[in-house]
């Protein structure tokens, strides 16, 4: 790994512009700025970005209802992102999908999904083209512990090893599927050890270290472009809010949110990092959070003045070609 | 161009042939494809041709089907083979949850160019996981296509259509009728999804039927014309996009409907197509719009049970006599 001290400061940056992202998000919900229901991932940016910044812009990305982080990670438009949450004409989906269906197919993004598990068969169909066209692209399929009990992904990631497709399964284990507990779903402690069923390397890394897990990705990554599989990697992560904003969270205690909240949080833990290896400075960190700040100022600005969608727009997009 | 007689699978194989010698993009991906040209011999000499382009699967629906789609959106040209179409309910999500609505949800920045393609239908005496009709439910699903051909012509122009359009379809073809022969064009014949033919003219009665339902209505024109019935036989071919100016153009001169499909009767796409005309052609009706279909319970295996089931020639003169009151 040759990195140099503007990657390091770019993945953090990016780190601190889903946690604004998302902070933001969730005060815009409360003030009823933003329709419907979001799900947020604050506490899990180290996952999401520790695997997409060892991805290209043509690596494809499959994510989730909680798929904000992996979006800005991937190189989402803020604009476009903010847009779609406030339900507008001018979001990524023209206001059709919502905070849990946005994609950026110009990214590589084929998708967030409201379906658990419903990204990994599409992955895997991305994983067969790039095999088929004989590129070097690789997919990653983000998807839940909660995801991980789905007979998807039982057919989608033997099929991936079979073929030997450039997929990195990435389950992050945030130890809640809605309301249930990792724990009691789950068959194993350790849902990467279901990797050896698959015969695919399978490994469990602290979710919360953007390093660590950038390691494990990078690997599978390299092994993916080399022709030589699919990877599992469980990145154990928690999530700081409820499943949706809302949840009671009546599952969980609010001493271990706190604990997680305090000791484990994966921005302030690779700023210290960072800081620690003077490659952060206060001014630095100040510098950057403002950056973020001022860039999502105006992303919201243009949600917020963006126009709805004209009425009669629900009856387009639904086909390329249609007779009358 | 002058015709042959092929059956409707040769004409499916013929049509692949060509789109696929045309198209590098387009592949073939299902099960127990390759051993035997697919259980039901339809890609004779695809894997002699495309080695590499014909995909045995696993049997993994979900992941066939999610295969499919997620092929199509990283610029391929999917053929999934749902090997029966039953056993779409092992990828209802992948078709109708994710497939059907992606370009939609997505604000139209995505095209699914994708065929899943369904063998159908009773009479096998394949009993009731092997034998359903359920073109219907995709018809309820917006955001994909639903072709549903008859002769071996249609088998081969619609496929062809079907494979080149940027949209997913849904392409049932009755396992009854593959061995069915017909004179095929040869060449480059592609017939747009979304137009019904009308294969037999006729002024007293409008016969609108597809798939099976062709057939039986085709068979019953001898003892309609000893009725002193004129049948007209409208094959919708596509039920969606529906050729409702066909119908019309049918309905205006006749004035009398039987709608003829195998699927069961309640719900079936027939109710569809009898509300439609209701609305649009009311002042056009003689008579109430009648259907017949299959009796609504899941096909049973005993041959005398799936008969009694699954609808025959003499419901179809029934229904005609009933709208024509030649009772």
């Amino acid at each position: 790994m040759n990195e140099s001290i503007e990657d390091y400061i770019s993945y953090y940056r990016t780190m601190v512009t889903i946690r604004q992202f998302e902070t933001l998000a969730v005060e815009l919900f409360a003030a009823g700025k933003i329709p419907g229901f979001i799900h947020v991932s604050i506490g899990q940016e180290a996952s999401a970005v520790g695997v997409c910044s060892c991805l290209r812009v043509d690596d494809y990305v499959t994510t989730t209802h909680r798929g904000h982080g992996h979006m800005i990670a991937k190189g989402a438009d803020l604009k476009k992102m903010m847009a779609e949450l406030f339900a507008k004409k001018t979001g990524y989906c023209k206001g059709k999908g919502g905070s849990m269906h946005i994609a950026d197919f110009s990214l590589g993004i084929l998708g967030a999904n409201g379906v658990v598990a419903g990204g990994l068969p599409i992955a895997t169909g991305a994983g067969f083209s790039i095999k088929m066209r004989k590129t070097d692209q690789v997919a990653v399929c983000f998807f839940g512990d909660g995801a991980a009990n789905r007979g998807t992904v039982h057919e989608a990631m033997n099929m991936a090893s079979i073929w030997k497709l450039p997929i990195i399964f990435v389950v992050e284990n945030n130890k809640y599927a809605s309301t249930t507990p990792q724990r009691y779903a789950c068959s194993v402690s350790d849902i990467c050890s279901r990797a050896a069923g698959y015969n695919m390397p399978g490994v469990a890394v602290d979710g919360n270290s953007l390093l660590k897990v950038r390691a494990a990705a990078l690997e599978a990554v390299q092994r993916a472009r080399a022709g030589e599989g699919p990877s599992f990697i469980e990145t154990k992560t928690y999530r700081l809010r409820g499943h949706y904003e809302g949840d009671p969270q009546k599952y969980r205690t609010e001493a271990e949110v706190e604990a997680w909240k305090t000791k484990k949080d994966p921005v302030k833990g690779f700023a210290d990092f960072l800081t620690q290896n003077k490659m952060l400075t206060k001014e630095l960190n100040q510098q950057i959070c403002s950056d973020v700040e001022s860039e999502l100022k105006e992303a919201i600005m243009f949600a917020d003045q963006s126009p709805s969608p004209e009425p009669e727009a629900a009856l387009e997009d639904l086909f390329v070609s249609y007779p009358g | 161009m002058s015709d042959r007689m092929l059956s409707c699978t040769a004409a499916l194989a013929e049509a692949l042939y060509e789109e696929m010698s045309r198209d590098e993009t387009i592949f073939i991906i299902g099960e127990d494809l390759t051993a035997h040209a697919g259980v039901f011999g339809q890609f004779e000499g695809i894997f002699e041709n495309f080695p590499d382009r014909i995909i045995d699967t696993p049997i993994s629906e979900t992941a066939i089907a999610g295969v499919g789609l997620g092929a199509a959106l990283t610029g391929l040209r999917p053929f999934v083979d749902l090997h029966f179409s039953d056993f779409v309910t092992c990828c209802m999500d992948e078709l109708t949850n994710q497939t059907a609505k992606i370009r939609y949800m997505f604000g139209g920045q995505v095209n699914v160019p994708m065929v899943i393609w369904c063998p159908d239908g009773a009479g096998l005496r394949a009993a009731a996981q092997h034998s359903q009709s359920l073109e219907a439910w995709f018809v309820h699903t917006p955001g994909l296509k639903v072709v549903v051909p008859s002769e071996p012509a249609d088998v081969k122009g619609l496929i062809k259509s079907a494979i080149r359009d940027d949209d997913p379809v849904m392409f049932f073809q009755h396992k009854k009728l593959f061995a069915k022969q017909g004179p095929v064009p040869v060449g480059d014949i592609a017939i747009p999804l979304g137009r019904a033919a009308v294969k037999r003219t006729g002024k007293d009665i409008s016969l609108l039927s597809y798939g099976s339902g062709f057939y039986l209505c085709q068979d019953a024109l001898e003892e309609l014309g000893k009725l002193d019935i004129d049948a007209e036989i409208v094959d919708l071919r596509t039920l969606n996009p529906l050729d409702m100016d066909t119908i019309a153009g049918s309905i205006t001169k006749t004035h009398r409907v039987v709608i003829v499909h195998e699927a069961c009767l309640t719900g079936g796409f027939g109710a569809e197509l009898a509300a439609r005309i209701q609305d649009e052609l009311f002042d056009y009706l003689d008579a109430p719009v009648k259907r017949v279909a299959a009796k609504n319970v899941p096909i049973p295996f005993s041959p005398t049970l799936e008969d009694y089931v699954l609808p025959k020639i003499s419901d179809v003169i029934e229904a005609a006599r009933a709208v024509t009151y030649r009772m």
